[in-house]
């Protein structure tokens, strides 16, 4: 599977695994979404730490679940994103919408295997 | 310039084809033995050039999309990724960061990632018959 979630006190945290590319955003995206319409959290929360390969389909991703969590009238927080990953999102500007999280070690260690 | 080896690859407008087009660019760049960070710069470089193609040049259909990388001397690597697609009727507004036809979920950043990640981009399109992208990237000295 490439989503797992985990959940505490209106946290949702989506771990993101393997490679984020035009063709595995689409699913991801998919599971997101039916996630954080079902439980409606005050934060969702991405978690890159799993993820070895990335291109500007994640930004496309985190762009559209920032919008989702608008509609839903909470936040979301872009959490653990590792080194090597770290060139893309700066290029792409998102850290101007503040959802960046890159000290951010060991919150929510309730994880769903 | 000559080249020193070249590889051709040619593979259908699947967005599943994405993974192994750009796994095998990165295998046949494997012989100069770049650093982590080359090595990524030129997947990341050519997955924004191939889902260009998926998304954009065939977007009602599928059709075949052309890699050929060569390497030359000097440790200069290059990638062409070549679509007979749609083409692109104005290619300095396309390659504005974040101008994109491609809906919300995409971010608009594909050419800006091809440019900052490579040290030269070149583009050459013609409506109705296809695009070329070519993507040249000098590999450090590491030895």
């Amino acid at each position: 599977m490439n989503v797992n979630f985990s959940s505490f006190q209106g946290e949702l945290r989506a771990y993101l695994y393997g490679e984020i590319d035009h063709h595995s955003a689409r699913e991801m995206r998919r599971r997101i979404d039916g996630e954080a319409e079902r439980q409606h959290p005050n934060t969702l929360v991405l978690d890159f730490s799993h993820v070895q390969f990335m291109d500007s389909s994640a930004i496309g991703l985190i762009m559209g679940r920032y919008r989702l969590m608008q509609l839903l009238g909470g936040y979301i927080r872009v959490s653990n994103v590792p080194p090597h990953l770290k060139r893309l999102i700066e290029l792409s500007g998102i850290g101007a919408l503040g959802v960046l999280e890159y000290k951010g070690k060991d919150r929510g260690n309730n994880e769903s295997a | 310039m000559k080249a020193l080896n070249e590889m051709k690859l040619s593979f259908k407008s699947k967005s599943i084809n994405e993974g192994f087009a750009r796994g095998a660019v990165a295998s046949f760049l494997m012989q100069l033995d770049p650093t982590v960070a080359e090595l990524a710069d030129i997947k990341t470089a050519v997955s924004e050039a191939v889902t260009n193609c998926i998304v954009h040049a065939y977007p009602d259909g599928e059709g075949m999309i052309y890699i050929t990388a060569k390497v030359l001397e000097g440790r200069i690597f290059t990638v062409s990724v070549r679509d007979r697609g749609c083409g692109i009727p104005d290619i300095k507004q396309a390659m504005e960061p974040m101008f994109t036809t491609g809906g919300e979920e995409r971010a608009g950043l594909g050419f800006a990632v091809m440019q900052s990640f490579t040290d030269k981009l070149r583009v050459s399109s013609r409506p109705g018959r296809g695009t070329t992208v070519t993507m040249t990237k000098q590999l450090s000295h590491n030895d």
